[in-house]
């Protein structure tokens, strides 16, 4: 914010000029959209008649009430397990023991580890229903072919297992970003901290701890808010794999909102839902950003 | 480095780009080959390569004009993101600016929110405005989205330009219009381009904004036409892979084309999508 200063006879405006087309598309169909639905949660509205009854915080009051809802909440934290925490200490794991020093053909890997993140949340989908299907997926083949047939089942279609299923999906989209944020991250890291605690007789582990570890801070929160996010609004996923199911055993809020607003009219009840999971994204991220700085200092 | 210390990293990285791999090439693989084939070796090569299934999912399936609706979608949002962006984000980091201080935040804000947060409200929007069902619907509400982060990107490159080359071309009578394309606009190129993959990356394989605005199967975009031909070929392995593939295929070839600058966003903390 160094060069704000004005040319001769230039108006102290002119920056508006610049700046309203994208704000005033931003503000018509995010930031007042962001607004209405805060303001529709407080209302009782199908979406189809005109007059709404304002109900003041009954919605909310039903929502914390609601097993449903509060099991699509459920979910969403045990999808952070498998989004988050699984992908993270995975990549932190991988990313000690391939170590700082540069590797042949490691740009060829970088490619392909990354590559389940520029695809379509339904291609994913597809490729998994596949994967899984009870009858003629790899999954359930493999299991029968070293004789653990018993083990083969409906992964999809099983209460119990439905859930941990559509997880590790993410799981499989995440690990590769966090591997790679890692070890881009390592590369960063000055040489002589690792060369003057082995000096000190200082361990693989310990070096880990109090030099790698500090060092990915501001790594490891960018790849704990890409990943919470995916987790909290996950929906694409859901509805290709399971449509919540069975029962409602994959049910998530991002899908509850979408089930509650388009297929049951609830515009109401369905706005309360989505003003709970922005304000969720919204102190997740901050508070991560808020530690990241924190670390910084 | 001795072979004994680079061997077990290798087999490391090996086997956890399998992991990524064995998935997709599986899919690749039932693309070229009959039903009977795959189900009875997924992995096995295509005895005889058949294109049929894509041709099938291509005008059977009419993935042709679902293919029609995502490049015209995301060619528009995209330009236009990119373009709007940039004059924002010159904006911010350049120009005199009056409230300056409460456009950032509110912008990140809508950096961070989600459209699960915002959908109703905008299928309701353009409901009132007769829009649904038609390619606006799609556009407006993504280049919203997309000009919040894309002006915070730019912003943090214009904030940081040299400004040797802002003042000389102030003295040398350049006007800000001038300065913005003929002296920073070479320079912003980096950062233009990895802003440019990441908007056509989310536009592409954006959702639950194309399911909710369109029920006409004519305007259908090609992840929502996947999800809808999934549930009429739900078993039908190799036809599902062909149409999987047109709709990644352009993904996967632009990413592999640019990975430097996706990487490079995605690494930078652009968390949209």
């Amino acid at each position: 914010m160094k060069r704000q200063n004005h040319y001769p006879g230039e108006s102290p405006w002119k920056g508006w000029l610049y700046l309203l087309p994208a704000f005033s598309i931003y503000l018509v169909f995010t930031f007042l959209p962001i607004l209405e639905t805060i303001r529709n949660s407080f209302y009782d509205w199908d979406g189809i008649s005109l007059n709404r009854q304002w109900i003041g915080f009954e919605n909310y009051v039903h929502l914390f009430q609601d097993q449903q809802f509060l099991n699509a909440l459920l979910h969403n934290l045990v999808f952070i397990i498998f989004y988050s925490l699984i992908p993270i200490f995975l990549g932190l794991f991988l990313a000690s023991l391939l170590s700082r020093e540069p590797i042949r053909g490691f740009n060829f890997f970088r490619t392909v580890l990354f590559l389940p993140q520029v695809l379509s949340m339904v291609v994913v989908g597809v490729i998994w229903r596949w994967v899984f299907n009870p009858s003629f997926g790899p999954l359930n083949m493999l299991l029968r072919s070293i004789g653990l047939g018993t083990a083969a089942r409906a992964w999809l279609g099983d209460f119990t297992w439905a859930l941990p299923a559509v997880g590790s999906i993410g799981s499989w989209v995440q690990y590769g970003f966090c591997l790679i944020l890692f070890l881009s991250g390592m590369q960063h890291i000055p040489e002589e901290y690792y060369e003057a605690s082995s000096l000190d007789g200082a361990g693989a582990i310990s070096q880990f701890w109090h030099i790698t570890l500090p060092g990915l801070r501001s790594e490891i929160s960018v790849a704990l808010i890409s990943t919470f996010v995916a987790a909290l609004r996950v929906f694409d996923l859901v509805f290709t794999t399971t449509r919540g199911g069975p029962g409602d055993s994959t049910m998530v809020t991002g899908f509850l909102i979408y089930r509650s607003a388009f297929l049951q009219h609830q515009m109401g009840y369905a706005s309360a839902i989505a003003t709970v999971l922005m304000i969720i994204i919204l102190s997740a991220s901050v508070i991560i950003r808020h530690y990241q700085r924190s670390g910084e200092e | 480095m001795h072979w004994k210390k680079l061997l077990p990293r290798y087999l490391i990285l090996i086997l956890f780009s399998l992991v990524v791999v064995l998935p997709l090439s599986g899919m690749l693989l039932s693309a070229f080959k009959s039903e009977t084939e795959v189900n009875a070796s997924p992995f096995a090569l295509p005895e005889q390569i058949t294109l049929e299934n894509f041709s099938q999912a291509w005008s059977v399936g009419h993935f042709n004009i679902f293919f029609k609706n995502s490049v015209i979608v995301t060619t528009v949002v995209v330009t236009v993101s990119v373009f709007l962006s940039v004059l924002a984000g010159y904006a911010i980091g350049q120009l005199p600016l009056p409230g300056r201080k409460w456009i950032y935040p509110l912008l990140l804000l809508g950096y961070m929110v989600p459209f699960e947060a915002v959908i109703i409200p905008l299928y309701n929007l353009m409901d009132v405005l007769g829009l649904r069902d038609t390619y606006w619907a799609l556009i407006l509400p993504q280049v919203g989205l997309s000009v919040s982060f894309g002006t915070l990107w730019m912003t943090a490159f214009f904030e940081n330009a040299p400004s040797e080359l802002v003042d000389a071309a102030a003295m040398d009578g350049c006007s800000r219009w001038q300065t913005l394309w003929q002296v920073l606009w070479p320079l912003a190129q980096p950062a233009v381009t990895t802003l440019t993959v990441l908007f056509f990356m989310w536009t592409w394989n954006e959702f639950l904004l194309a399911l909710v605005m369109v029920q006409n199967e004519s305007m259908r975009t090609l992840p929502v036409g996947l999800s809808f031909f999934l549930g009429r070929y739900s078993a039908n392995i190799p036809l599902l892979a062909a149409a999987s593939i047109i709709v990644a295929l352009p993904t996967v070839l632009i990413y592999i084309i640019f990975q430097r600058f996706f990487i490079r966003g995605m690494l930078g903390g652009a968390v949209k999508g």
